[in-house]
């Protein structure tokens, strides 16, 4: 039960992102699942979307460098002790994760420089979850 | 100041003069610092013209005889070494380019057998093959005395300290300096490039009176002299020498301020043997061409035709004294004027301008040459890589930096950023392999470096001249 994961490089430039998301978007692509490495200059979006061949030929045609790779998804128990308890059993086969990401999200977290300017931006637009609400979700 | 012994007048292998009879004595030039050898240096042009022509048929006399290339080079010009009897012949003979020097690695161009070659340097090259420089026990005396004159000229005599930090190696910068500075009766120090802290502590614990680096590591040596709060009066040195690269005559001020030195402009190319060839007076009013021991012309790089002087050309020598490698007619790709204008300093050698750019596309990058086919040749070396490729140069504070930009195709890309780290390491490794130098590799999407019509842009200079 291995999924395809697709990759984008970027350039650490503004608005590519954005413009990966538009693109697929436009193309009625759903994107289940993301993660981006932290911003240097140039980082790694990684994909889990809906039809990934097409994804991936969508991307291509935009002039994004594209790679496809095989992930494991888990569902993890929604209560403490659940994330433990699947890695865990890697643990203890001595197998070790290159990296991890959340992919059931209906709500994203994200890093900006400015903050408080970002927030002041998108708070007409979105659904901005507070401190409160997060601890309560 | 009685500091040198007559040693005669030495013949060279043929019985021809190529070195001249050693000095007596160290004596005041008109403009605050030394003649070396006063006699040479103030020779009557008339005599320096006549000597010039007597060591050039013994120059070819040696190419001819020595280097097959020379031998098959003159034949084919129809020109036999004796008949070369004054300047205006001098037109007639063949040039010689860095892609001879190359195509006869690694010593095809020499002349003498490797038993008699005291030392090799060598200059970057394309991948596999640098350019190499052979000197004899005669070279490496005459190169004394040539690094002697330029170091005198700034005033520098026996008993001074010249803080050396020009590169040691292969690079003829470093022991170019060391052994003239010693030959001088200098007490050298031979700290090499780089390691900031450590050449200011030395530099003060020792009390270095000169210092010999390019000019913008003085420069750079200048302003962590002020972070640090040393004052110009804290640091006994009195006269720097700059050259591998290009500078200006501002960066000349603000290096003098931050030193509170004399800071003079040296010429040299590793193909001519490396510094030496022309140096700054105190007059500080062009470099005077060491013309005993190197003929110099400018000529126009795309008729080359020799040109009137004054006019603004390609730097062409012919060395005049080498044994183990005589080159005739070098182009240097140095673009520059000549002045035989006498010089208040009273040397009645002609003067070059600094150069102000080259006929080629070579980068001169904290003073190592630089070619882009160079970074290109690695860069097409590596399969994965797009042939869109671009080199960019900029500076840092007063130090060059150099950025290599690669398109990230679907061959390179993989899944975590450590892979594009290690891709990343791995390129600046084999560029630094060819060229010994740090480049940084910038990793672009597809597409992001533009493409051009014809000639595609490879290069990319942002520096403004220092």
């Amino acid at each position: 039960m291995k999924v395809t994961q697709l990759t984008v490089f970027l350039e650490n430039r503004s608005g590519r992102l954005a413009e990966v998301a538009d693109l697929l978007g436009r193309e009625g692509i759903n994107i289940r699942g993301f993660s981006t490495t932290e911003a240097a200059e140039y980082g790694i979006v990684r994909l889990i979307v809906a039809e990934p061949e097409r994804a991936r030929q969508i991307l291509h045609d935009g002039g994004f460098t594209t790679h496809f790779s095989h992930v494991i998804c888990v569902k993890v128990p929604d209560q403490p002790g659940g994330l433990a308890e699947v890695l865990d059993q890697l643990a203890e086969a001595g197998v070790s994760i290159d990296y991890l990401y959340s992919i059931s999200f209906w709500n994203i977290c994200f890093a900006v420089k400015d903050v408080d300017r970002a927030v002041e931006l998108l708070k007409d637009r979105v659904t901005l979850l507070s401190d409160e609400e997060v601890r309560a979700l | 100041m009685n500091t040198r012994r007559s040693q005669g007048f030495e013949r060279g292998a043929e019985g021809t003069p190529l070195r001249e009879p050693r000095e007596e004595h160290l004596s005041a030039d008109a403009a605050g610092g030394l003649y070396w050898q006063p006699a040479a240096e103030t020779l009557p042009t008339a005599q320096l013209g006549e000597l010039q022509m007597e060591r050039l048929q013994a120059t070819l006399r040696n190419a001819y005889d020595n280097i097959p290339f020379y031998r098959k080079k003159l034949d084919d010009a129809g020109v036999a070494p004796e008949a070369v009897s004054c300047h205006g012949d001098v037109a007639d003979l063949p040039f010689t380019t860095k892609i001879d020097l190359r195509d006869h690695y690694p010593f095809g161009m020499f002349a003498r057998p490797r038993d008699q070659i005291v030392r090799v340097h060598a200059s970057s090259g394309t991948t596999g093959n640098p350019t190499t420089v052979g000197y004899t026990r005669a070279d490496i005396d005459t190169w004394g005395d040539l690094i002697a004159r330029t170091l005198a000229a700034g005033g520098v005599k026996p008993g001074d300290l010249l803080q050396n930090a020009y590169g040691y190696g292969l690079f003829t910068g470093g022991l170019g300096l060391h052994f003239g500075a010693e030959r001088l009766g200098c007490t050298v120090v031979p700290i090499s490039g780089g390691n900031t802290e450590r050449q200011l502590k030395i530099m003060r614990d020792f009390g270095a009176t000169a210092l010999a680096c390019t000019p913008s590591y003085a420069m750079y040596l200048g302003d962590a002299a002020r972070d640090r709060g040393l004052r110009p009066d804290d640091l006994p040195i009195r006269v720097g020498f700059h050259g591998a690269e290009p500078w200006t005559n501002e960066l000349r001020l603000q290096i003098e301020a931050a030193l509170g030195i004399e800071a003079l402009d040296i010429y040299g190319l590793s193909e001519m043997g490396g510094p030496g060839v022309a140096f700054e007076c105190l007059c500080k009013a062009g470099m005077h061409i060491n013309e005993d021991h190197y003929m110099a012309e400018v000529i126009d790089p795309e008729t080359l035709r020799p040109l009137p002087e004054g006019e603004v050309g390609e730097l062409v020598f012919t060395t005049l004294s080498r044994e183990a490698q005589p080159l005739i007619r070098y182009r240097t790709r140095d673009l520059c004027s000549i002045t035989s204008e006498p010089c208040a300093c009273g040397r009645t050698s002609a003067r070059m301008s600094k150069p102000i750019g080259r006929s080629d596309d070579m980068l001169i990058i904290r003073g190592v040459n630089v070619f882009p086919s160079q970074i290109e040749e690695v860069l097409m070396s590596i399969p994965e890589i797009e042939p869109h490729y671009q080199i960019v140069v900029d500076r840092k504070g007063y130090l060059d930096i150099i950025e290599v930009w690669v398109e990230v195709g679907e061959d390179i890309f993989a899944e975590t950023m450590g892979d594009l780290e290690r891709f990343q390491r791995g390129v600046q490794a084999q560029i630094y392999n060819v060229l010994n130098i740090q480049v940084a590799v910038k990793l672009k999407e597809p597409k992001a470096i533009r493409r051009s019509e014809g000639k595609a842009v490879r290069v990319v200079d942002k520096r403004k001249a220092l």
